[in-house]
């Protein structure tokens, strides 16, 4: 078969502490029960600074200035052990301060619904028009234009019709209810889903800085976060795909939006797999950008252990999947995993159905797939919040179901873990840490020569919803490219002589007859 | 433990009495599976649900201890592969612990 590859992958992420204070619901929602909360009053002295996010490793390895296998040599507390010399920019993409990212939210907004005060838009101005990927972005010129003043945006945000925009203790701007009664379109939601456009926008910014992809090029993208963008009589109508790949000159894309809580990237990446595979569209784009309710989640945990805020970093990614050019991995669509309605939702059940039976149909045993990348959130966020270290359990788990398939000998367990697995390293953004934070890394790793193949799982909460208790999960296997592939699609002028070959054999048959 | 769940409890044990009634959890860790199990017994020790202050004394049981009164075909199709992963004594002795 004729499989689809992966040609690239940018990653972004964004350092958003005033966020974590203002819209990171843990904070809101404890806001409106306890306004003298102890916690509140406690959390600004956990948060950390900008050089200190960068120079943390796993945002190190995020952005691929550092393998996952880099991470296994860092004793923890992982945010004691500064990488020396770290820099904002990285192999993969790059991470972005509060101010700059507060510039390109209102960069990004057609409606006006961005105030930023005038002295701080001059400044972010100049930072952006200097910076080497969003230097030439349209509507940079929005930031020489109707800048607000403290007093108005004060008024705005006092008055609840607007969300304050924060930068270093100091009220800079806000974003404005966008309808005077549609839920749908509250200042909040507008904040959110802002938020989630702007951040996407970096990263296909990334994508397209740091691989050969063209922007006129990209066909079709699938914004795959857990936002959505309507009105109230169609809440989730759409369209995040389109309104980002317009920010980025992709005047030849078209696009929609992929939802499944955190599966959602998983989803989206074998959407475009098949649509690359088919023909239907060459270049087609996934990405998603960050969430700022998520902002902060298990902040209480975090200041009560004395630690600095982890959750204070937006993530977003962009992976191009196109045609099998007989170099880049390849997406092995004759085996995709995915959890059938019918399949049950017992942990053993959802393995089985995303991890297991995929194999079986490529013929591989789960030892013989070199790296899994599941839900690779940050064990350094999670465990003090009760959570535990996610993606290694998710390896027990692997490593358990191999045993139990008579793959593994139960003492080879550990062993089998520690090399298929590897550490979390993603911030704890719902969809951004579900399996796709490692492609990056994996394509390197497949092309390199290191692994030949890695397992991509997405796995989905979707009792979050209140619509049913059905979980989800889908995964795919990339794998090294034999090389060997064919031309898609077929030949108009092959096709027009195998018809005038057929109509001249009839006509001799006939003639003989 | 989830709030929506402290009030589904509640309301189940209003509904069909405590005497009848025993929480089954499926808590993959010691620490959260005792904060489960002291929930529905002696009430909401983080004081944010519905069970703040309300001593339902419901017994909870891990889902490890019913082993021997499940179908083990099921045990073995549902639970064993974690039961591989998970530790099993750490999370049955906290649970335990709040049985009385």
């Amino acid at each position: 078969m004729n499989f689809p590859v992966v040609k690239g992958a940018a990653y972004a992420l964004i350092q958003a502490k005033e966020m974590v204070l203002h819209h990171g619901t843990t904070q809101t929602s404890e806001g409106r029960k306890n306004p003298a909360s102890e916690h509140l009053m406690k959390l600004p002295e956990h948060l950390r600074s900008f050089q200190d996010a960068v120079s943390y490793p796993p945002n190190q390895v995020y952005i691929g200035n550092m393998t996952p296998e880099d991470l296994r040599s860092i004793p923890r507390p992982w945010y004691q052990a500064p990488v020396s010399g770290a820099s904002r920019n990285g192999k993969f993409g790059e991470i972005m301060p509060e101010d700059e990212f507060l510039g390109l939210m209102k960069i990004v907004d057609a409606f006006d619904l961005v105030v930023l005060e005038e002295q701080f838009q001059n400044s972010v101005r100049e930072k952006l028009v200097g910076h080497p990927v969003l230097g030439d972005i349209m509507g940079l010129e929005k930031l020489s234009k109707d800048p607000g003043n403290a007093e108005e945006i004060r008024k705005l945000v006092d008055g609840h019709t607007a969300q304050p925009m924060y930068f270093e203790g100091k009220l800079v701007g806000c974003v404005k209810r966008a309808h005077e009664f549609d839920e749908a379109l509250s200042d909040r939601v507008m904040f959110e889903n802002l938020v989630g456009k702007a951040s996407a926008t970096f990263a296909l910014k990334l994508l397209l800085a740091k691989t050969k992809l063209q922007p006129d090029e990209v066909e079709y993208i699938i914004e795959c976060s857990e936002e959505a963008c309507g009105d109230m009589n169609q809440r989730g109508g759409g369209n995040f795909a389109k309104a980002i790949g317009e920010m980025c000159g992709c005047i030849n894309a078209t696009g929609s939006d992929t939802r499944s809580f955190c599966a959602g990237p998983v989803h989206a990446l074998v959407e475009a797999a098949a649509l690359a595979q088919t023909g239907i569209y060459k270049n087609v784009v996934v990405l998603a950008g960050g969430s700022s309710a998520k902002l902060g989640m298990n902040s209480k945990d975090h200041v009560k252990k004395g630690m600095p805020i982890l959750e204070d970093m937006l993530g977003a990614f962009a992976i191009h999947i196109g045609e099998n050019d007989g170099i880049n991995p390849v997406i092995r669509t004759d085996g995709i995993g995915r959890h059938r309605i019918g399949s049950g939702s017992s942990p053993q059940a959802v393995m089985t159905s995303i991890v297991a039976d995929p194999l079986d149909k490529l013929g591989y045993k789960i030892p013989e797939v070199d790296r899994y990348s599941p839900e690779m959130q940050n064990p350094e966020i999670t465990e003090p919040a009760g959570a535990g270290d996610v993606p290694l359990a998710n390896f027990k788990m692997i490593g358990a179901l191999s045993v139990k398939r008579g793959e593994l000998e139960k003492s080879e367990l550990l062993k089998a873990v520690n090399s298929f697995g590897m550490p979390g390293f993603a911030p704890t953004q719902g969809h951004i840490p579900s399996g796709v934070p490692f492609i990056g890394h994996a394509r390197d790793m497949i092309l390199s020569g290191e692994i030949n193949r890695a397992m991509i799982v997405g796995k989905g909460s979707l009792f979050l919803g209140r619509l049913t208790n059905l979980f989800d999960g889908v995964s795919f296997v990339m794998e090294k490219n034999s090389g060997v592939f064919q031309e898609t699609g077929f030949n108009k002028d092959e096709v027009r002589l195998m018809i005038a070959e057929a109509m001249r054999d009839f006509a001799q048959t006939f003639r003989g007859k | 433990m989830d709030l929506e769940n402290q009030a589904r409890i509640k309301d189940l044990a209003e509904k069909y009495g405590k005497e009848n009634l025993i929480v089954v959890l499926g808590g993959a860790e010691a620490e959260a599976s005792g904060l489960a199990a002291e929930t529905v017994s002696t009430g909401d020790p983080t004081y944010a649900g519905p069970l703040s202050g309300v001593s339902l004394g419901l017994k909870a049981y891990h889902i490890f201890e019913l082993k021997d009164e499940i179908d083990p075909a099921v045990y073995d199709e549902q639970i064993s592969m974690m039961e591989m992963v998970l530790e099993v004594d750490e999370i049955v002795n906290e649970v335990k612990n709040y049985r009385g």
